[in-house]
C-alpha cells in the first residue's frame, strides 16, 4: 500500500475526493462500462445517503432521499448481481460489494437508538428478561441460601473460620468475642452526612464490578459464578452467626435489609445470568453450542444492565438511609418496600411486547 | 484509496445472503487489527481521563488538596462533589465509550474505525442477522474478564515470582486459566473472543472504497486532448487476446490504476513479447489501455455466452 492510500485509511473523517469522474459524455467501447455509467449516479447517491446515516445525521437526509432509499438499495443490489455475470471490472465490483454491504448494515442494523432502547428496556424488556431466567434464579437462590447455612455452620464449628471468611480490615470491630454493645455500635447511624455520597459512588463502582464478574464467570459452565455466590453468602452466614451469639441478629438483619434486599437481589440476578449462559453451553439442546450461548448471552446481558441500575440504587440506599435511619422497624420497612417493589416489577409487571420486529428480549 | 482488487485471504472470507437473495462477501477482521483497535481505544480513554483530571485540577486545584483524606475525615461539600464526579466519569467512560459507539450506526469504536473494522451479528448465508443492542452489551460486559483481569493477573504473578516470592502452583494455574481467555481468539476460525461467543457477534472488515474511474471509458474531453485517438489504437487479433484470462486482466487493471511508469513499462514489454509485437518505448500506457479494453471486451463477450477463462493456464 502506498503512502496516500495509508493516509486515507488512517483518516476516518477524510472526505476522499478523487472518486469517479463527474458525469461527462464519454466514449466507451465496452457494454459493461455502458451499463455501469448508466447506473453510477444512483450508486453515488446511495453512497451519499449511507454516509450520512453512518455519521448519525439522519436529520440531514432530505425526504426525497429517504423515500428513494429502498429503490436505490435495490438498484445497487441488482446492479451487483448483473455485473457479476457480465463485467470483469474488478474495481467496480469491489466498490459495489462494499456499497451494498454498507447499505445492508444500515438497512438491517440496530434500528433502536440508545434512548429508545432504554425506554423499551425499562417498560417491560427488563422484567421479561428476568422472567426468562426464572429457573436459573431459583437454582442460584438455593445456592445462596446453602452458602449462608454453610458459612454459619463452619463458623459455629470452629470460630477460626470467621477470620478466613471475612477479609481483615473490613470488619470494623465485628469480630468473635465482641460484646453486644460493640456489635450494635457498628450498626449505628453515622453522626454526620459528610463523606457518604463519595462512599455511595465508591460502593456502586465496587459492587457493579463484582456483579459483572459473577456474570462473566458464567462462561465456564456457570460453576465459578456459583462458587462466587457461595463464598459471598458464607461471609453473610458468618456475620449472622456472630451477631446471633450476642442476641442481636434482628438488628443486624434490619441494618442489612435497607440496601441488602436490593443488593442481594442484584447479586442473585447476576449469578443467575452467569449460570444461564453456563447452563445453555453445557446443555445446548438441539441448537449448536455457539448459537445456544449467543441466545442465552443476549438474554442475560439485558438482565445485567438492569443489575447495574440496581447497584446504583443499592449504593444510594447503603450510603444514605442505612447510615441515617436508626430504628430497626424503619430499617425493615425500607428494605421490605424495596423487596416488594422488585418482586412486583419483575414478576407482576408484564406488559405485552411492543411489536414483532423489536429485538427479542 | 485506489479501489484495486483487494486480495482476499480466503481463510477469512465468509458470505452472507441478504433478504434479496444476493450473496455478499464478508472478511473476518485480522487478530492484529483487533488488538490494535483495542490498544487505540484504551489509549484514547486513558488520555481523555488524564486530560479530564488535569482540567479538573486546573479549575479546582485548591479543593483537591484534601482529597487524600477523603474517606477518613469529612471533606468539604465541593471536594466531595468532585470525587463523585470523578468516580462516575471513570465508570461511565470505561463502559459507555464502547457501548455507545458500537450501538451507533457504524458499529465500531474510534479505534475500530481507524483500523477499518466493525462488529456484526454472526451468521453466514441466510442466517445473517440484525445486530441488536443486547448483543453489543453482552460482548462489552465480558471484555474486562477476558482481557484486563488476565493481563493484570499475569503481570502481578510474574512480578511476584520475579521478586522471589513463593506464590505457589495455584497462582500459575489461575494465570493459565486467565491466559486461556486472552488467547481464545487464536484458537478458532472466526477469531471470536469470549464476548463474541456469548453475544453472537463477530468482527469483520468494513471496507470503504471509492468508485474508481471506468478504465475503458475516457471522458470525451480527455480523449480529444490525448494524442492517441481511438482510431490510432492498435487492434488485437483474437489469437493475441486468447493468451490471457481473467486473472491477468485483473492484474493489468490494478497496474493501470496504480499507474507506476516503471511497472507499466515492464508489463508492456512482457505482453508485447508474449504476443509477438514490437514494444515501442514510451508508448506503454496507451498500449496497455488498449490491450486491457480489447481483452476485457473479448472475455466479457465470452462470459455472456457462458464461457469463462480463469487465467492463462485454463
Amino acid at each position: 500500500m502506498n503512502f496516500t492510500a495509508l493516509a486515507a485509511r488512517l483518516n476516518p473523517f477524510g472526505q476522499r475526493r478523487n472518486s469517479a469522474a463527474p458525469l461527462e459524455p464519454v466514449n466507451t467501447a465496452l457494454r459493461s462500462d455502458r451499463f455501469r455509467l448508466e447506473r453510477e449516479a444512483d450508486w453515488l447517491r446511495l453512497e451519499a445517503i449511507i454516509k450520512r446515516m453512518e455519521q448519525g445525521k439522519l436529520g440531514r437526509i432530505s425526504d426525497e432521499d429517504l423515500l428513494a432509499l429502498p429503490a436505490l438499495y435495490r438498484t445497487a443490489a441488482s446492479s451487483l448481481a448483473a455485473m457479476r455475470e457480465t463485467s470483469l471490472d474488478a474495481a467496480t465490483l469491489a466498490y459495489l460489494e462494499q456499497l451494498v454491504l454498507r447499505a445492508w448494515f444500515q438497512v438491517y442494523g440496530p434500528r433502536l437508538g440508545f434512548f429508545r432502547w432504554l425506554r423499551e428496556f425499562l417498560l417491560g424488556g427488563w422484567s421479561r428478561a428476568v422472567r426468562a431466567l426464572s429457573l436459573d434464579i431459583l437454582i442460584t437462590l438455593g445456592v445462596m441460601v446453602a452458602g449462608v447455612v454453610a458459612g454459619w455452620l463452619l463458623v459455629a464449628s470452629d470460630p477460626d473460620w470467621y477470620y478466613r471468611l471475612v477479609p481483615a480490615g473490613s470488619g470494623q470491630g465485628r469480630v468473635p468475642g465482641a460484646s453486644a454493645e460493640d456489635l450494635l455500635a457498628t450498626l449505628a447511624p453515622a453522626d454526620e452526612i459528610g463523606g457518604l455520597s463519595t462512599f455511595a459512588a465508591y460502593l456502586f463502582s465496587n459492587n457493579a464490578g463484582v456483579c459483572i464478574l459473577a456474570f462473566a464467570l458464567g462462561f465456564a459452565f456457570g460453576i465459578p459464578s456459583l462458587m462466587l455466590m457461595v463464598h459471598n453468602m458464607a461471609l453473610l452466614g458468618a456475620l449472622l452467626w456472630l451477631f446471633d451469639g450476642q442476641g442481636v441478629v434482628v438488628e443486624l438483619a434490619a441494618w442489612l435489609s435497607v440496601h441488602g434486599t436490593t443488593e442481594l437481589f442484584g447479586i442473585l440476578l447476576s449469578g443467575a445470568a452467569g449460570l444461564h449462559i453456563g447452563r445453555s453451553m453445557a446443555f445446548p439442546g438441539d441448537q449448536s453450542v455457539l448459537a445456544s450461548a449467543a441466545a442465552a448471552g443476549r438474554r442475560s446481558a439485558l438482565v445485567m444492565v438492569g443489575v447495574v441500575f440496581m447497584m446504583i440504587i443499592a449504593a444510594l440506599l447503603e450510603a444514605f438511609p442505612r447510615q441515617l435511619v436508626a430504628g430497626t422497624p424503619e430499617r425493615f420497612a425500607i428494605g421490605g418496600v424495596m423487596l416488594a417493589f422488585w418482586l412486583a416489577y419483575f414478576f407482576l409487571y408484564a406488559p405485552r411486547k411492543p411489536s414483532a420486529d423489536e429485538p427479542a428480549a | 484509496m485506489t479501489a484495486a482488487a483487494v486480495p482476499f485471504t480466503n481463510k477469512r472470507r465468509r458470505e452472507i445472503t441478504t433478504p434479496e437473495g444476493l450473496t455478499l462477501p464478508l472478511t473476518i477482521a485480522s487478530r492484529s487489527a483487533r488488538a490494535g483497535a483495542l490498544i487505540l481505544d484504551v489509549m484514547i480513554i486513558l488520555f481523555a481521563l488524564i486530560a479530564f483530571h488535569i482540567a479538573l485540577i486546573a479549575v479546582a486545584g485548591g479543593l483537591i488538596d484534601n482529597m487524600g483524606s477523603a474517606f477518613s475525615a469529612a471533606p468539604s461539600g465541593a471536594a466531595e462533589f468532585l470525587q463523585i464526579l470523578l468516580i462516575i466519569v471513570v465508570f461511565l467512560s470505561w463502559y459507555g465509550y464502547f457501548l455507545v459507539q458500537e450501538l451507533g450506526p457504524r458499529g465500531a469504536t474510534l479505534g475500530k474505525r481507524i483500523l477499518g473494522i466493525r462488529i456484526a451479528a454472526r451468521g453466514q448465508g441466510q442466517a445473517a442477522a440484525r445486530l441488536t443492542p443486547e448483543a453489543v452489551i453482552a460482548r462489552n460486559l465480558l471484555r474486562d474478564i477476558e482481557v484486563f483481569y488476565p493481563l493484570v493477573f499475569i503481570l502481578v504473578t510474574a512480578m511476584s515470582a520475579y521478586a522471589g516470592e513463593n506464590s505457589g502452583a495455584m497462582i500459575w494455574v489461575a494465570a493459565g486459566w486467565f491466559g486461556l481467555f486472552l488467547l481464545l481468539p487464536l484458537f478458532n476460525r472466526d477469531a471470536l473472543r469470549a464476548g463474541d461467543i456469548i453475544a453472537g457477534t463477530w468482527v469483520v472488515e468494513a471496507p470503504r472504497l471509492q468508485l474508481a474511474r471506468a478504465l475503458s471509458a475516457r471522458p470525451a474531453s480527455a480523449a480529444e486532448k490525448t494524442a492517441v485517438a481511438p482510431a490510432a489504437r492498435p487492434a488485437f487479433t483474437p489469437d493475441e487476446l486468447g493468451v490471457y484470462g481473467e486473472r491477468e486482466l485483473q492484474v493489468l487493471e490494478r497496474l493501470l490504476r496504480e499507474d507506476e511508469p516503471a511497472a507499466l513499462a515492464t508489463v508492456h514489454t512482457t505482453i508485447a513479447t508474449k504476443i509477438g509485437r514490437q514494444a515501442v518505448p514510451g508508448d506503454a500506457r496507451a498500449f496497455l489501455e488498449a490491450f486491457y479494453a480489447a481483452l476485457r471486451a473479448k472475455l466479457e463477450q465470452d462470459m455472456r455466452f457462458g464461457k469463462r477463462k480463469a487465467d492463462k493456464h485454463s
